[in-house]
């Protein structure tokens, strides 16, 4: 789950991470007040949306306005908030129709001395969260990454104890920071770690991290994803989701148990298992067809969700053709039979469907699809289902 | 011979009271697996599917001589569950349970590494020595004795690897889901150095996906430690980055992990690579042709 920056930065604050003062704002007036109560002779107003990317990315409405502004005035920090709530700001991470903004948040101005990156993640060959941090801060952190690696100083620790001091002091040695910048790195790099931990963060980055003047630390951005996984025990975080976010047939499709991604395509998917799943979408597009999505109805699934699978992937204009493939382990083959049965009454197929059944109870549920007059294409195996569902759609309807 | 377990290995199923947890009891049961009893915290003393429950596993294990535990513990408890495993000297530990935190695995990790037990998954299908021993939720009626060890990190797209080398009439020695989570206990290259080391195991099958580097080390392992024939598939080619495909592991981010990249490196490792879901039996058995013709 991801959240935005004002409610990552009020994260920081809980954890004892320095952050500017800020002011989040739903209404275009409320920046002048925000800018008068903040004091400063300039502020910045920053577009509230989940995609990265904003300070280059401009307005679908108003083409010459950015996502990130400086203001020198409470009248400026009021036009510019205007020009962006209720707008859809284009991103390198949003698609051409970009996203709408809901709220700003206007910040205090900083005197900013140096900019670096830090970030934190769980490091899967490890099995422990480690910690990164790059000179090379403001700048997109994937491109050094890949670049140049050797610019980016890891320090990987264990999540009961925290990071170390002398870690701390390791990592600013290589980052050329010193003097009392080191004990504020301290404080904030052990504070941001618990954090981490604490909240069962799956991604944490803070980019830029500023060195201010007078050699203070502060988060000037803030992006954090949650573990889905671990939600149940964060109340508090799962109240912090912004639902306008996500694509609301992926929204539904959680709601109802289901794994389910939209992509592009127009052949629907609909599939037992996330790996067989992703690779009925491969073999799709091997025999020149493009999936419309990735769906993974789970193990366990009953008629109602299966229902359910089929009204959110018919939802999609896009789709001109389903494949259902199906190896029954706990799923039988019987279940997703009837359940095509029911969908086929109360939700209407309109375009061609292929069948794919192996796995439990198979013959059985060939049956029930041959006894029923619901239309439909029976595939032999994977390679015949893709062939046969890639076929419907070059036929006249 | 087969690798982790066979028809003499005797299992508990932890969770065993609940419904998911009897379901399979009596599903690996049919399959002839030797289950011997199941622990769930205060409910000692009953019978489940014929079998004793016990409250902890310390006390089943003394009681019936255990060496592995099947695990179906729901997700907050099942870190638990599985360090207590650890803590009672179970051999083989098979995690089935989907959706655990992460950061408990890391927790569970640092225990296993100084352990002298196996964690098999978490989130996965269990593992499997045909026609002797079923350890977790596949269909047994589609796995064949014969002499491919398959590893896989997903669960139905590992069905259809199995299915696909019964229908040539390779067979399976035994197959291992090692789950679909970022951090998961056994990974791609201890499976090789089982697989290596066990004289029924002609030939290995690797079902990668999309996320993490595992099938890159996997590969490097493979090119200098394994002198068996080794066949592979990656799920997600088509998979769009920074999306969650379902499992919690299978994940593009920051441009690396993708299929592409696995693809590559496996070839370069000399692994058979297949191009499509439906060539996972087909690529394994010409990986056997030109080790045999060489």
């Amino acid at each position: 789950m991801k959240i935005h920056e004002f409610q990552g930065k009020q994260l920081f604050t809980k954890f004892g991470v320095s952050v500017l003062e800020n002011r989040v704002v739903t209404e275009a007036d409320q920046a002048a007040n925000a800018f008068d109560e903040l004091g400063g002779p300039v502020a910045v107003v920053k577009a509230q949306i989940h995609a990265g990317g904003r300070g280059k990315g401009t307005f679908l409405e108003n083409p010459d306005q950015h996502g990130v502004q400086l203001v020198k005035s409470a009248q400026e920090a009021t036009e510019v908030a205007a020009k962006m709530l209720g707008q859809h700001l284009v991103t390198i991470q949003t698609g051409p129709e970009g996203k709408r903004v809901n709220q700003v948040l206007v910040e205090a101005g900083c005197d900013i001395a140096r900019e670096l990156y830090l970030g934190i993640v769980l490091d899967r060959a490890t099995a422990m969260p480690v910690l990164m941090c790059s000179q090379e801060g403001g700048v997109e952190i994937e491109k050094v990454a890949h670049e140049t690696p050797e610019k980016i100083f890891k320090e990987h620790f264990d999540p009961a104890q925290g990071i170390e001091s002398f870690q701390v002091r390791k990592l600013c040695k290589k980052l050329g920071i010193s003097g009392k910048t080191v004990r504020a790195a301290d404080k904030f790099m052990k504070s941001l770690c618990r954090m981490f931990v604490d909240l069962d963060c799956s991604l944490m980055e803070i980019n830029p991290l500023v060195i201010t003047g007078d050699g203070g630390l502060v988060a000037l951005d803030s992006k954090i994803n949650f573990d889905d996984n671990a939600l149940f025990r964060h109340p508090d975080i799962i109240d912090m989701r912004d639902f306008n976010e996500e694509e609301t047939s992926e929204v539904q499709a959680s709601e109802a148990g289901l794994s389910y991604v939209k992509l592009e395509g127009n052949i629907g998917c609909l599939v037992n298992g996330a790996g067989l799943a992703m690779s009925t979408m491969d073999i799709i597009k091997l025999h020149g067809g493009e999936p419309a999505n990735f769906l993974d109805v789970g193990g366990g699934a009953d008629e109602q969700q299966v229902t359910e699978a089929f009204r959110i992937i018919l939802s999609d204009p896009n789709v001109k053709a389903v494949l259902v493939n199906i190896f029954g382990g706990i799923m039988k083959c019987s279940t997703i039979a009837e359940a095509i049965v029911a969908a086929a009454q109360s939700v209407g197929f309109q375009v061609p469907l292929v069948v794919r059944l192996e796995g439990t109870e198979v013959e059985e549920g060939r049956r029930i699809l041959e006894a029923s007059d619901v239309e439909l294409i029976t595939a032999t195996d994977l390679s015949d289902a893709a062939e046969k569902v890639v076929a419907t759609l070059s036929q006249p309807a | 011979m087969s690798i982790l377990i066979n028809s003499d290995t005797k299992v508990i199923c932890q969770g065993i009271t609940g419904s998911v947890g009897e379901f399979h009891t009596q599903g690996c049961l049919e399959y002839g697996t030797k289950m011997v009893g199941g622990v769930t915290p205060g409910k000692g003393g009953q019978t489940v599917q014929g079998l004793p429950v016990f409250d902890t596993c310390e006390e089943a294990v003394a009681a019936t001589g255990a060496t592995a535990t099947m695990i179906f513990v729901p997700p907050p408890f099942a870190a638990d569950a599985i360090l207590e495993a650890i803590d009672a000297n179970i051999d083989v530990i098979i995690a089935i349970t989907e959706g655990i935190p992460p950061m408990d695995m890391v927790r569970v990790n640092e225990r296993i590494v100084e352990s002298g037990s196996v964690l098999v998954g978490p989130n996965c299908p269990g593992v499997i020595t045909a026609e002797e021993c079923k350890i977790g939720i596949m269909p047994g009626y589609i796995h064949q004795k014969g002499k491919v060890g398959i590893m896989s990190r997903s669960g139905t797209l590992t069905y259809e690897a199995v299915w696909q080398t019964s229908n040539l009439g390779l067979g399976q020695t035994t197959c291992v889901g090692l789950g679909g989570d970022p951090i998961v206990g056994t990974s791609f290259i201890d499976c090789l150095e089982l697989f290596q080391a066990d004289d029924e195991t002609e030939a290995i099958l690797m079902i990668g996906e999309i996320g993490g580097s595992a099938e890159e080390e996997a590969a490097a392992f493979a090119a200098e430690h394994v002198t068996k024939p080794v066949a592979a598939f990656i799920a997600g080619r088509t998979a769009p980055p920074g999306k969650r495909m379902g499992h919690a592991g299978a994940i593009i981010s920051g441009g690396k992990g993708t299929a592409a990249e696995k693809m590559a490196a496996l070839e370069a490792a000399g692994i058979e690579v297949a191009q499509s879901p439906a060539d996972m039996g087909t690529a394994m058995q010409r990986a056997i042709e030109k080790s045999t013709s060489a």
